[in-house]
């Protein structure tokens, strides 16, 4: 699956590194770090971390949970 | 909507039908809109409706205290998504009572609309300023409507006055120095947010407000609002209770919320400031049973966490709104099999571009460890212990710090999923 994080959207708020730390990290400054190919069964974790996304920042393809598969 | 039709609460599985009243979700916000994507997704199929007494289509809150009151009004960007949700909609219109045996809420137009399940998503209102006050110029801050007339008041130049400096009155006070308003922030504690987050925290934040011009006049409180009665009643300032009196074109009042439970009383339910519901997020009656077909979420409920048991707490936080309604979903749809509701809490506020992260319960805590405390680089980073085990931290611009605090104390609760606090887990292991 392919995870994607809008960075004009993003805005640090982190919810996203609790729902799923396995793609999602945070740098010493802040940065949001991704992963951007990550096996499916991070599906929904992936999916969980979008639905908290205060944002909306991220969307992801490639699952069968993925929006509009 | 209309006509009788006999009902009854779900007991099992879920609910399909496609002629059956449905469920109701009262409160058209972020809790509500959060259980009725949570009940689409999980497979409902039944009717769906969703009653809110404001006449916007529903919108995220935190921007309204934040960049939307002195920046570019544009509204649409927090919309809430509402694609494939599928549901009636009764804006402008307040449920005004529940008979939760018979499962009919009764709204304020008259109609009696019938359900089979019943999602309580009320929030909670802004604290509202009990003594005589003006009539213009005095303000509270909870809606899309609240935000619209303060910014336009922030407009005209101010000077501001805020009563209150919690989360909201903070970031008001930032977004309005960001616009060059003169402000005065006024609170009974002895500096911002110590009741909650301790004197480190709130040296911190004490700092960035004064370092940004605010005039911030703590251990005192606003006593009294005075206007200048002659026709117009504008306020013209406020008077404290340390004798001094402070000028003013515009003030807020923010201090604090108040949960939204006005119209279940007399229903039976168990209100204490918000509505009791048990761990699965099904509403308890005042003897302690859980009513069937009805659970709640976001603001408005008082729920038990592990560390926090018997009366509970309520979090007026994003997260908590969403997170807890997909757990009242999954619950109301799978009554046998629900699952228990056990977050690490977590919120954000935003000041003067300083990002402030909290996870955990802090307020439990009797010890705080500084582990960075910064105002010049504006970092900040304690962490907070209840018998020598760590129960929250809040951070600010320390992102990474915020994230592994989180998974301590998710790992934390994994372990003793139904508590006590770690660090009693600890001494009785
Ligand atoms: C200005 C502001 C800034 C915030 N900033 C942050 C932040 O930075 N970080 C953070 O974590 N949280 C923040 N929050 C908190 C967050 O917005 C709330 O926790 C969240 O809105 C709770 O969602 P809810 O759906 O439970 O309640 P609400 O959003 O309060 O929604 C409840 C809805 O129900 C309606 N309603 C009430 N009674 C009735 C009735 N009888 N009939 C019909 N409808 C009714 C209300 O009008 C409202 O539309 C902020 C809140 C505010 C007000
Ligand atoms: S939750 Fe959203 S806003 Fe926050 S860091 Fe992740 S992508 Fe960015």
């Amino acid at each position: 699956m392919k995870t994607h994080v809008d960075r004009d959207l993003c805005d640090n708020h982190g919810q996203c590194v609790f729902a799923a730390p396995e793609v999602f990290s945070f740098d010493d400054d802040d940065y949001l770090l991704y992963t951007e190919e990550a096996g499916d069964e991070l599906q929904e974790k992936v999916a969980k971390a979008a639905a908290v996304c205060p944002v909306r920042a991220i969307t992801f393809t490639g699952g069968s949970l993925a929006a509009g598969a | 909507m209309t006509g009788p039709r006999m009902t009854g609460p779900l007991t099992s599985g879920p609910l399909t039908s496609a002629t059956g009243p449905g469920i109701i979700v009262v409160g058209a916000s972020l809790a509500g809109v959060r259980a009725a994507r949570a009940l689409r997704e999980r497979g409902y199929g039944g009717r769906l409706t969703l009653v809110g007494d404001e006449r916007h289509p529903p919108y995220d809150r935190p921007p309204l205290s934040k960049e939307f009151l002195t920046g570019p009004a544009d509204a649409e960007r927090f919309g809430l998504p509402l694609d494939g949700l599928e549901a009636d909609w009764v804006l402008g219109r307040a449920a005004e009572r529940l008979d939760p045996r018979r499962l009919v809420v009764a709204l304020d137009d008259g109609t009696e609309m019938p359900c089979e399940g019943l999602v309580i998503a009320t929030g909670s209102r802004a604290r509202p300023w009990v003594a005589d006050a003006p009539r213009r110029g005095v303000h509270t801050l909870r809606g899309l409507d609240d935000a619209r007339a303060l910014g336009a008041a922030l407009a005209g130049g101010g000077p501001l006055l805020i009563a209150g400096a919690g989360f909201v009155g903070t970031e008001i006070a930032a977004a309005a120095r960001a616009a060059d308003v003169p402000v005065t922030l006024v609170d009974k504690a002895a500096r911002p947010w110590i009741g909650r987050f301790g004197a480190e925290a709130a040296a911190f934040v004490e700092r960035l407000h004064r370092d940004a011009g605010v005039d911030l006049r703590c251990g005192t409180r606003v006593e009294a609002l005075t206007g200048d009665g002659d026709g117009d009643d504008r306020v013209t300032g406020a008077e404290l209770s340390d004798g001094t009196s402070v000028a003013a074109g515009t003030v807020v009042v923010a201090l604090g919320a108040v949960p939204s439970t006005g119209w279940l009383a007399g229903s039976g339910l168990a209100l204490d400031q918000g509505v009791r519901v048990d761990a699965y997020c099904r509403a308890l009656r005042t003897d302690g049973t859980h009513v069937p077909g009805i659970v709640a979420a976001g603001d408005v409920a008082r729920w038990p966490h592990p560390w926090v048991p018997g009366r509970g707490l309520t979090l007026g936080h994003w997260s908590n709104a969403v997170e807890q309604a997909e757990v009242a979903a999954r619950t109301l749809l799978f009554p046998q099999e629900p699952t228990a509701y056990r977050p690490v809490p977590s919120f954000w506020s935003d000041q003067y571009g300083v990002k402030f992260r909290s996870v955990g319960l802090p307020e439990l805590a009797d010890t705080v460890e500084v582990r960075e405390q910064s105002t010049e680089r504006r970092r900040l980073d304690l962490a907070y212990y209840r018998d020598g085990a760590l129960v929250g931290a809040l951070t600010a611009n320390r992102a990474a710090r915020t994230a592994s605090y989180q998974a301590q104390l998710a790992a934390a609760l994994a372990l003793a999923p139904d508590g006590p606090l770690p660090g009693r887990q600890a001494a009785t292991s």
